[in-house]
């Protein structure tokens, strides 16, 4: 465990030595995410300009859920995003060798070769939104809501990590995967809007199968509702950590699964 | 159409079909968020019955246009593929054969919209039989004949921006960002999120000098019959102005960045 903590340091300082050496760059992909995230922040305004509540969310409450889908969204992509797109380049051409050669797990040096510094400030700013939101509902500051939060955060990166992974896994039946990526963001584009939004098969299929749903609207309920400690199980915590154990044991399973398969081209 | 363009519209047609299992995946997957985006307007409008002047089987419709003529209109890979063959340096290729590139990506874009078209036909058909009680048919035929129109319109300004926005890789090293910077905006002045109409009209009346209304809400308004009279003469003539101005600004980009072009690898 220290052995990957300390491979990990030195992948994030590779990392930050390779984005200051393009600053531009750096600059204008975390303005890149400021635009996406500052229309979806213009999309509620819109909406609730016409509409007093979505349910039983109020215009306040779903800015803390949007604001909350960005943290984790963007925390996800800072460690995994770059490194998860790159598996089909990697299996296509054979670079993959150099990565199971390792002598550390491959799953591991896949996933965290690279981290993402414009994501980190990105989940920050929706931080920051959330908070914003959190005052405009004046609720009471109490510890146990942020520690609830923080868990339930944590819990949703892993669904995101095992959405993403599995779907680029998808490039060793497939050579030409760039597809993925769409996936992913067209599957975690229903975790923005409130749970009681969904309804029948469809909700019932991304609460439990694929937990896309609950990832944010579990952390915003511990914030938004009045009564805390109430309903940490019902209140959804308990199938998103089922959810996402299963999320991250199928995709280790289909990962093993898949690299029998990989024949190294080129090599 | 010239022999070469037919033979370059074939070309285009072999090399998507690589792409046909990413084409299945992309468009399914596109199911999920616009299920998602239905659901939502349903819980929206069951409390409030009516958003501005949409009922909820409007709200379908509009949503189930856009995603028509998205399928339809939308460049999927051009930019990403011009961009890299200027990189690259295999534009060469195309400089010494008596073709015009304009022309040549032109082609290939028809022909990947064309198979992309085909390929994603089952998805678009299921929507529309799923969503089929909300779906309202034009009244008119002549309302046929005008989204023809406003659908060929939205492909050109569609393409021309793509085109210019890759033409900067004679400029640039790394243009991936700039695409998405300008997409967003495409994103969400298109219509692809809510419907334009439901902006303060302050915002709506600037938002019609630019291009993006007449990408994806613009068409849709008129397969829904929501665009008529003086308001359908002006959303043309905005949108063929756009057609215009996008086309000389690629042209333009092009022989200037010609001019810097380097044959790298080549």
């Amino acid at each position: 465990m220290m052995r990957y903590l300390h491979i990990y340091a030195w992948l994030v300082r590779n990392s930050l030595i390779r984005e200051m050496s393009f600053k531009a760059n750096f600059l204008l992909w975390t303005l890149v995410e400021l635009l996406w995230f500052l229309g979806q922040i213009l999309f509620i305004d819109v909406l609730f300009s016409h509409i007093e509540r979505i349910g039983d969310w109020s215009k306040w409450e779903v800015v803390a859920l949007v604001g909350t889908h960005q943290v984790i969204s963007q925390v996800s992509q800072a460690f995994f995003y770059n490194n998860l797109t790159q598996l089909p380049e990697l299996v296509r051409t054979g670079k993959l060798d150099l990565l199971l050669t390792l002598p550390i797990d491959a799953q591991f040096a896949v996933s965290l070769k690279h981290f993402g510094f414009d994501n980190l400030f990105n989940s920050f700013l929706g931080l920051g939104f959330v908070g914003y939101a959190l005052c405009q509902l004046e609720v009471s500051w109490d510890a146990w809501r942020f520690l609830a939060y923080s868990c339930a955060v944590l819990i949703g990166v892993s669904v995101h990590y095992s959405v993403l992974f599995g779907l680029s896994l998808m490039c060793f039946w497939m050579t030409r995967a760039q597809g993925i990526v769409y996936a992913y963001f067209n599957l975690f584009n229903i975790g923005r809007y409130p749970v009681n939004v969904f309804q029948g098969g469809f909700r019932w299929f991304f609460c439990w199968i694929v937990p896309v749903i609950l990832v944010a609207n579990v952390p915003t309920r511990f914030l938004t509702q009045s009564v805390p400690g109430s309903g940490v199980i019902d209140g959804g915590l308990g199938p998103l950590c089922i959810g996402a154990l299963l999320c991250l044991a199928a995709t280790r399973m289909l990962w093993k699964h898949a690299l029998r398969r990989y024949s190294s081209a080129s090599s | 159409m010239k022999a070469v363009y037919r033979k370059v519209f074939g070309i285009g047609l072999q090399d998507t079909f690589v792409y046909r299992w990413n084409f299945l995946i992309r468009s399914l997957s596109g199911v999920v968020p616009l299920l998602g985006t239905v659901l939502l307007w349903k819980s929206v409008c069951a409390a409030n019955n009516q958003v501005s002047d949409y009922s909820f089987s409007a709200m379908v419709c509009y949503f189930v246009g856009v995603l028509v003529v998205e399928n339809l209109a939308s460049p999927t890979e051009d930019e990403w593929r011009i961009a890299s063959e200027i990189r690259e340096g295999q534009i060469s290729a195309i400089l010494i054969k008596p073709i015009s590139y304009l022309g040549y990506r032109l082609t290939l874009f028809l022909s990947y919209r064309f198979l992309y078209t085909i390929v994603t036909l089952p998805v678009v058909a299921l929507v529309l039989w799923f969503l089929s009680e909300h779906i309202q048919w034009p009244e008119q035929w002549w309302t046929w004949f005008f989204f023809g129109m406003a659908l060929i319109g939205s492909a050109l300004i569609q393409f021309f921006i793509a085109y210019s926005l890759a033409m900067l890789a004679f400029w640039f090293l790394e243009v991936s960002t700039l695409i998405f910077i300008l997409y967003s905006f495409e994103y969400f002045f298109g219509g692809r999120v809510f419907p334009l109409d439901l902006l303060s009209p302050r915002i709506q009346s600037v938002l019609q000098w630019t291009p993006f209304p007449y990408e994806l809400f613009f068409p849709v308004q008129v397969f829904l019959e929501r665009a008529t009279g003086a308001a359908l003469i002006r959303g043309f003539g905005f949108q063929w102005l756009w057609v215009g101005i996008t086309a000389a600004v690629a042209r333009f980009l092009w022989s200037k960045g010609l001019k810097r072009y380097q044959a790298a690898g080549g």
